[in-house]
């Protein structure tokens, strides 16, 4: 960056900066567009009176959440898909990515094993035997088909970055183990487990954002509302329209007689958990993204 | 070194993964054969009728599909464009910024909307967009006549593809800010001795620099052609936008599980995902070629 201090270089840097905090507002105005909505009375919402403040402020919508068991059901259902999801990823991507990170002289099946993995993170069979395998298994309803099935579409991504991670590390490292008499499951818990915790907490934060975020299994695979987790809560109540055909007129009326201010209180509190990580979530995923592109 | 013993608990820490991939991706793969039978639910994928190729040929005559195919060709190609170009200039932008506190504030609200769900996301656009919505509140202040925006036909792809790079484009900075702090700063400072300006040494330092980057993510894009994004149009099109706004996907999952026409949804998805994974392999094949790219 070349630092002359001509006025056309100043202009320059002024008009750079307000372009892009210009930019950058348009990513968190909507945002608190909602939360002011949230606190708005229905008239002003109606009215489209609400711009960044609440009008006739007040905290009926959230009170009539606190009051709507359901909201409540299926935001319970999230969190214990987050964790056991989470969970599950981190035991598993440790486990997988240690293997396959040793040389193909260390272990032969490595390359087949990973090609494997590949495979199935790049084909799918599609939506509808997914659905038929899921209900033959009798997991209908289950919080297992949620866990499972999101689980198992993100994990090959999560092991490959693990793996890429573990392939970086210097090799005198596995050396010395091995001359110090470590076997395979000390050298995993002792030496690459500690070293991992980037790379671990990397995996683990894009976990819970895809368990939390994922809506689609919760549609197709619970049945009844009351099994429906958070997103697919909303996206059932507040975002989707009948796929029936329609007219002009009667998307107008639906939308005007949608209750704006719940509707945005539930979004923002559906945001909440992902606001709450986001921090520690900012600390760790340059590096992960970042991780893949640089190899030896 | 290969220890033999060794071998044996790398599988025993690999099984529990594979099991799991094995159920919930490979298993599904084998449904695909619905593709070619006259599923019967009752007697299950072995005990129904084989139909040969009736199900393809019956898709290449339905308007339908080829209505479906088209739509998602022209939004997975636009996005293409879009993603390539629009995070290309931003991180150039925010490279030229001189202040480092505003550049990472700017870089921590506009990663944000990448973690949030299109449930989220889409209800918030849904209301920006709305009747009563600021936007036509906006336009109203101009002088415009209000406009059910997402109810227009002709709209609704250039809303699809706007709203997805607003949510991604901070995200798509990250690697190309990556491959700038990889230029060397010597070449900056030889260049201003020798008397470059900014726009010089944009030109001949900063492109050339991130090329190869440019280049690999430009290659790589091509996978999506298939990929409009499910979760981004079927929370926000409507009966109203099906003419331009029904993907593959959404079709899919109208056909096969609203529909129960099973047979049809599963071909339309395997012939999807079989172009999918063409192209994707064909894409990794050239990134290794070209700048010797490699998964793991």
């Amino acid at each position: 960056m070349i630092r002359d201090k001509t006025w056309g270089s100043r202009l320059t840097d002024i008009v750079l900066m307000v372009v892009l905090i210009g930019i950058t507002l348009t990513c968190i105005l909507p945002i608190w567009y909602t939360f002011a909505l949230s606190l708005s009375s229905n008239s002003a919402a109606a009215a489209g009176q609400v711009w960044l403040w609440p009008v006739g402020f007040n905290f009926n919508a959230y009170t009539q959440i606190l009051k709507d068991t359901q909201f409540f059901g299926s935001f319970w259902i999230s969190v214990q898909r987050v964790v056991l999801g989470a969970t599950l990823n981190f035991v598993v991507v440790l486990l997988m990515a240690y293997p396959l990170s040793r040389s193909s002289r260390q272990f032969r099946a490595r390359g087949v094993l990973m090609w494997i993995l590949v495979f199935c993170m790049l084909f799918n069979g599609g939506l509808i035997p997914l659905y038929l395998t899921v209900k033959g298994l009798g997991m209908l309803n289950s919080i297992w088909a949620l866990v499972l099935v999101g689980g198992a579409q993100t994990l090959v991504f999560n092991i490959i970055l693990t793996v890429n991670f573990f392939r970086n590390l210097p090799k005198e490292l596995d050396e010395a183990a091995l001359v110090d008499g470590a076997g395979p499951w000390y050298s995993l818990l002792r030496i690459y487990l500690p070293l991992a915790v980037p790379v671990l907490a990397t995996v683990t934060l894009f976990s819970i954002v895809y368990h939390w975020n994922e809506f689609l299994y919760g549609l197709i695979f619970m049945t009844r509302e009351q099994y429906y987790p958070l997103q697919t809560y909303i996206q059932q109540l507040v975002v989707s329209v009948d796929p029936a055909t329609m007219s002009e007129d009667q998307y107008r009326r639906l939308s005007e007689l949608s209750n704006r201010t719940l509707d945005a209180a539930k979004i923002f509190i559906a945001m909440l958990p992902i606001m709450v990580v986001y921090p520690f979530l900012q600390r760790y995923f340059i590096h992960g993204i970042t991780l893949g592109s640089v190899k030896e | 070194m290969r220890i033999k013993s060794f071998e044996k608990h790398y599988y025993l820490m690999l099984l529990p993964g594979y099991l799991w991939l094995t159920v919930f991706t490979i298993v599904p793969m084998f449904g695909i054969v619905i593709a070619f039978q006259h599923f019967n639910p009752g007697k299950g994928v072995f005990g129904s009728e084989w139909a040969g190729l009736e199900h393809f040929k019956y898709m290449f005559v339905l308007k339908d599909t080829r209505e479906v195919f088209f739509n998602t060709l022209i939004i997975a190609v636009l996005k293409i464009i879009a993603h390539l170009i629009v995070p290309l200039v931003f991180a150039l932008m925010l490279n030229e910024l001189r202040r480092i506190v505003v550049k990472r504030w700017i870089q921590t609200i506009v990663y944000l909307p990448h973690f949030l769900s299109w449930v989220i996301l889409g209800g918030i656009v849904l209301d920006l967009f709305s009747y009563n919505g600021p936007v036509n509140q906006l336009g109203a202040m101009l002088g415009f006549k209000p406009t059910l925006f997402f109810a227009q036909a002709e709209l609704f792809p250039w809303l699809v593809v706007g709203s997805d790079v607003w949510k991604e484009f901070g995200f798509n900075t990250i690697i190309y800010l990556a491959a700038l702090t990889g230029i060397n700063p010597a070449l900056y400072e030889a260049a201003g001795m020798d008397g470059a300006g900014r726009w010089q040494s944009l030109w001949h330092i900063t492109l050339p620099g991130i090329r190869t980057t440019a280049v690999l993510l430009a290659v790589l894009s091509l996978g999506n052609v298939l990929n409009a994004g499910f979760d981004q149009i079927f929370n926000l099109y409507n009966p109203l936008v099906y003419s331009t706004g029904d993907i593959i996907d959404t079709w899919v999952y109208r056909t096969g599980l609203l529909n129960l026409q099973y047979e049809l949804a599963t071909a339309v998805g395997l012939l999807k995902s079989l172009i999918g994974f063409i192209l994707i392999s064909v894409s990794y094949y050239l990134a290794y070629r070209l700048i010797n790219y490699r998964i793991f």
